[in-house]
């Protein structure tokens, strides 16, 4: 289009927003060319979710191995620490680590991307004088956390389940094929991955309504 | 007395003011001029003279806190956000002394941006993108990234991006000053035959000589107002000087 013609009466119209898929695929190249800078942010994340995971199975597998009520067993759990005479509640100093760990990678995802928008001021800027609208900033401020969630949570979902399964392989030998509660650790899993996916999305708002309400001015103002 | 359709750009009594703690700056005092269409103007002044404050305002990147700003007849100050955004994305075209190009992205992906906004689908906005880049002289570099190219080549990416979504005006802040001479002197060639081929507006801030010549008119903003306004033929141009003064 030739904008060069005269407005003078005209309605200017409002700039339209681009589409979600577009806003993906224009940030999916920022993505893909900073992983490694990504990979810090995402460290946080598979740390706190392979933990959570970990957690999680190893509490399935023991559970089940308790309910298997074997003499040579029992003896195995006691070896390893367990309290086989507990029942199935949940350990409160467990579940106060978890939360514990997941807190610290909140914060840490939200220190990261804050970050990020302090070092990509000039970009936002640059963004907006070439006619992005705040929405497109937010969504790929969200688009950006969200990936990097999702990929470090499935990483942590799978270290977690191997650290778990070789931990158990390692103390129990050959009952964890005859008793592996497969249900179960498909549940955890759910849990690990909907928690990481969960916190990411939480972690990125504020970062993104921060790089939003960036003007196109800084564009100019900041010295690289 | 020039036609109204003949004026792209008219700034009324513009006037900024900051507030830094119970002090108040007043970076620009009333600045009122009226730009040509297809006009290549200069904005000239030493640092802290509100130049560049006076260049976010024609630019639609600030608001005055006074007077008035308008491109083809519309106040800026009456639009929206989404509305100044359209402004900048179709009748505006941004250059800047560090490039400011995205560096994760290619030279295309990079040119490409401001037909995205304007509502184009990506594969389209690349197709147009890698035309204009081969009109800057940069068919051959498409799929480079920022950092992979020259400093001169990442200037004509920033043009390529500045002329994509085809504006009526051209704003460029010391768009040479980060290059050499030799450089420079490509990038101002290259925006004179833009203008000439394309029929846009340009603006510059600048303190680069070589630019000045070029210039059909020159202003020189000092202490936040217009100190004085010369069409071609009225300033000469000479090593480090303009009408005998220093450039600051």
């Amino acid at each position: 289009m030739n904008a060069a013609q005269t407005m003078s009466n005209a309605v200017i119209p409002e700039q339209r927003q681009v589409s979600w898929a577009v806003s993906f695929q224009v940030s999916w190249a920022g993505i893909r060319r900073r992983f490694f800078r990504s990979l810090i942010t995402m460290s946080g994340v598979v740390l706190a979710i392979a933990f959570l995971t970990y957690m999680q199975v190893m509490n399935d597998v023991v559970r089940a191995l308790v309910r298997a009520d074997d003499a040579v067993l029992n003896v195995l759990l006691q070896q390893a620490g367990v309290d086989i005479y507990a029942g199935d509640a949940p350990d409160r100093m467990m579940v106060l680590l978890i939360v514990l760990s997941l807190l610290a990678c909140l914060v840490g995802i939200i220190n990261s991307m804050l970050m990020s928008v302090t070092e990509r001021i000039k970009e936002i800027g640059t963004l907006k004088c070439l006619g992005a609208l705040d929405g497109f900033i937010v969504r790929s401020y969200f688009i950006e956390s969200s990936v990097q969630g999702v990929a470090g949570t499935v990483l942590g979902c799978v270290i977690g389940l191997a650290v778990a399964i070789g931990v158990a392989t390692t103390n129990y030998h050959g009952y964890i094929a005859a008793n592996l509660p497969v249900f179960s650790i498909l549940r955890s899993l759910t849990t690990s991955l909907t928690t990481g996916t969960l916190l990411s999305v939480m972690a990125a708002i504020l970062p993104a309504y921060i790089a939003a309400r960036k003007q196109p001015v800084d564009a100019m103002r900041v010295e690289e | 007395m020039k036609p109204a359709d003949d004026i792209i750009i008219t700034t009324r009594d513009v006037t900024k003011v900051y507030q830094l703690g119970a002090e108040q700056v007043h970076a620009l005092r009333g600045i009122s001029l009226e730009v040509r269409r297809g006009e290549y103007l200069s904005i000239l002044g030493p640092s802290g003279s509100g130049k560049s404050t006076f260049f976010n305002m024609v630019g639609g990147l600030d608001r005055p806190s006074a007077g008035s700003v308008s491109v083809d007849g519309c106040n800026l100050q009456e639009l929206n956000q989404k509305q100044l955004a359209w402004i900048r994305c179709h009748k505006m075209g941004y250059i800047f002394q560090s490039f400011n190009l995205i560096q994760t992205m290619t030279a295309v992906e990079n040119v490409a941006l401001p037909r995205i906004f304007a509502g184009e689908s990506p594969a389209k906005a690349r197709a147009a993108a890698a035309e204009i880049l081969d009109l800057v002289g940069l068919g051959h570099r498409l799929t480079h990234l920022p950092a992979q190219v020259s400093g001169g080549q990442q200037q004509r990416i920033a043009i390529a991006r500045a002329l994509v979504n085809r504006p009526g005006i051209i704003l460029a802040d010391e768009p040479t000053g980060n290059l050499d001479l030799h450089t420079g002197e490509e990038i101002i060639q290259l925006l004179a035959d833009m203008k000439k081929q394309l029929g846009i507006t340009v603006i510059t801030a600048t303190h680069d000589m070589k630019m000045l010549s070029a210039s059909d008119t020159v202003v020189w903003i000092k202490d936040g107002r217009a100190d004085r306004v010369a069409r071609k033929g009225e300033f000469e141009v000479a090593i480090g000087t303009i009408d005998g003064k220093t450039l600051a």
